[in-house]
């Protein structure tokens, strides 16, 4: 999978973004591609929560092209909009939960939405889907207001995970978090891409996330987009790149990825 | 979807019992499974293989299908085994039975739908009623007092802030209560002339006019805009610098919310809502006299004539009232917003609730200063 170009689920061509006198992207192209995970990374304000909104439908760019499951995103029809909206979910920065809603209810409106379901099932299965992202029990009684910045993401990710996805867009997931919860959230990526074969494309500033479950990493420099592995990123000369990966916590998470990598090559060896 | 549906099937092998899965288990098509799974008679204590050899497409919802059925036909005493399985749906299984199985959360059910429910509600209604009272004269209490601080230290009110809220409250909302009293002013004098004609009197229309426009209507009108236009202002501006947690960082670098947000709303306030009553006053009585002049030709002299009669004190009782009613307008905005809980749900809850009780407040001590007047027989 990683580094093995399948079929690209999201193409991006020509992308304009322009607020007023200010250009954030200026003739963008990005391929993401089935099954992988593609971490977009870059500096403040280099767009990357937007190039994410304009990929979802939720901006409208000045000029380019965005096309998801081969459908284009900026002239497609209503009735091929809902069939696309039923295949990615979107886990928006703080969560984005409705909070007049309990985080069980928050799961279910998707359910409801599109699938006619008896209130008994799909209780059960947002109960379910509470759990496997890792909140504890009675969480899904709970209003939104009534959680931690952490819980709520987590109760986001459940929500955006409802309809079993193809596509999961993360705006920030470990942004906030506490090393162990991130660790634990990645960990979940990977689980889930592993057993249901998910593609993710995640905005991410977690430099020890981008090391363990990327496959390839988009950096958003100078209005364009760069995607390489990361070993094509660490080699890059572009002196964004080279500081934001070469710098002390760049460094620090190689680090501890090469440090682990070595640990299982061992114990591969001693199985052996 | 309808070709390949998912299936599940019973059959009788010897010594077990084998359910087959077949087709695709999606979250699609879970509704369907799960009606047919619950139309099956669950046989207990019994050897069953679960035989998942036919499952095409799987995917969470449908794999906790799967294991929600093992976890039944264990609890009914069964001995259960899966086999067949795919070895590329392996990981999801086991990803799935390690989040276990957990109990559906219980819909929030609003207690009120039962009698006893109901009447609590009253009674809790009541309760919170009082404790709102209480808190809203406590605020009363802390801006009075941050207000006497600011006496001693006139140099800590900021001026910018308090003219900055005249404007928005006072200069912004000056064209509607123009208008607005303009209307009402044509409207008294339109109705009144008809009921006065009829015993003779339509001259004294222009009193009618020009004593409910100062004594009640102008005061009352500009004091009703101003709730719904500034006092719910107040409460979302403040109710979102609560949920942004604006008020808490002003706490923590030194600012007293009080004195930065609510006293120069309140001083904004009180100085603007006389002058807007006087510009509605005004108005109202401008209307007034063209409508007396276009229905029953009261020309200008006439007209000041019949307003020299009017009691000198009717001219000053809508202004009198007027910064009381900004006072409440202001308090209660602010209040409210201070009441913003974490959620931006709430903000807009609040913002209701301070523009209806501003009016209520308003009107109930225009009552109070009725009587008060009446007993001064002025």
């Amino acid at each position: 999978m990683p580094g093995q170009p399948g079929e690209p689920i999201i193409r991006v061509r020509g992308l304009v973004n322009r607020f007023g006198a200010e250009t954030v992207h200026d003739g963008l192209d990005l391929d993401v591609f089935r099954g992988e995970v593609l971490g977009v990374v870059g500096g403040s304000g280099s767009g990357k929560s937007v190039l994410l909104r304009t990929i979802v439908g939720l901006n409208r760019p000045v000029a380019g092209d965005v096309e998801v499951f081969g459908n284009r995103i900026l002239t497609m029809s209503g009735k091929d909009e809902r069939e696309i909206e039923k295949r990615w979910g979107v886990l928006f920065q703080d969560g984005a939960l409705f909070s007049s809603l309990t985080v069980a209810q928050n799961v279910e409106v998707p359910l409801k939405e599109y699938y006619d379901m008896p209130l008994r099932l799909m209780d059960e299965i947002a109960a379910f889907k509470v759990g496997i992202v890792g909140l504890p029990d009675g969480t899904g009684e709970k209003y939104p207001s009534q959680l931690s910045g952490g819980m709520r993401k987590r109760a986001g990710l459940a929500r955006a995970l409802a309809l079993d996805p193809e596509i999961v867009f993360l705006d920030e997931p470990t942004a906030g978090l506490d090393p162990i919860a991130a660790g634990d959230f990645d960990a979940l990526i990977r689980d889930l891409r592993s057993s249901l074969g998910l593609t993710v494309f995640m905005v991410t500033h977690d430099l020890d996330s981008l090391f363990a479950i990327c496959d390839r990493v988009a950096v958003l420099v100078d209005k364009k987009i760069r995607t390489g592995t990361l070993e094509q990123m660490l080699q890059d000369n572009h002196p964004w790149i080279h500081s934001y990966f070469h710098g002390p916590r760049g460094r620090a998470a190689l680090l501890s990825e090469t440090a682990q990598l070595g640990k299982q090559g061992m114990q591969a060896a001693a199985s052996v | 979807m309808a070709s390949v549906a998912a299936t599940f099937v019973e059959s009788e092998e010897p010594g077990a019992l084998v359910f087959a899965a077949a087709g695709e288990w999606l979250v699609a098509t879970a509704a369907e499974i799960d009606r047919r799974l619950h139309a099956i008679q669950m046989p207990s204590g019994k050897r069953v293989t679960l035989d998942l050899a036919g499952i095409d497409r799987l995917d969470t919802a449908g794999a906790w299908l799967l294991l929600r059925t093992e976890r039944d036909l264990s609890e009914r005493g069964n001995a259960v085994e899966m086999r067949n399985l795919q070895p590329s749906f392996e990981p999801l299984i086991g990803q799935v039975r390690a989040a276990g199985l957990i109990a559906p959360a219980r819909h929030p059910r609003p207690a009120h739908h039962t009698i006893a429910g109901f009447i609590a509600r009253i009674g809790e209604i009541s309760l919170a009623l009082i404790a709102r009272s209480y808190s809203i004269l406590g605020f009363f209490g802390v801006v009075s007092a941050t207000a006497l601080r600011l006496v001693r230290h006139p140099r800590r009110l900021n001026m910018t802030a308090i003219v900055a809220q005249m404007e928005q409250t006072g200069v912004n909302s000056l064209p509607i209560v123009s208008l607005l009293t303009f209307l009402i002013g044509v409207v008294i004098a339109y109705q009144g002339s008809d009921y006065l004609r009829f015993y003779g009197l339509e001259g004294y229309t222009v009193q009618l006019t020009a004593v409910s426009i100062l004594r009640e209507l102008g005061v009352l009108l500009t004091a009703i805009i101003l709730a719904g236009r500034s006092g719910s202002a107040f409460t979302a501006q403040i109710g979102t610098m609560r949920v942004n947690e604006e008020i808490d960082a002003m706490r923590t670098i030194g600012l007293d919310p009080v004195e930065v947000l609510v006293l120069p709303r309140l001083f904004g306030l009180m100085l603007t809502l006389p002058m807007l009553t006087l510009c509605a006053n005004f108005m109202g009585i401008l209307g007034g006299g063209l409508m007396a002049w276009a229905k029953l030709g009261i020309g200008i002299p006439e007209f000041l004539n019949h307003l020299s009669t009017i009691a000198s004190w009717s001219y000053w009782i809508g202004m009198i009232k007027s910064p009381f009613f900004a006072i409440i307008i202001a308090l209660i905005g602010c209040y409210e917003g201070f009441q913003v809980a974490r959620s931006a749900e709430s903000v807009g809850r609040l913002t209701t609730l301070s523009v209806v009780e501003a009016i209520f407040l308003v009107i109930v001590t225009d009552a109070g200063f009725s009587i008060f007047f009446s007993a001064l027989q002025i």
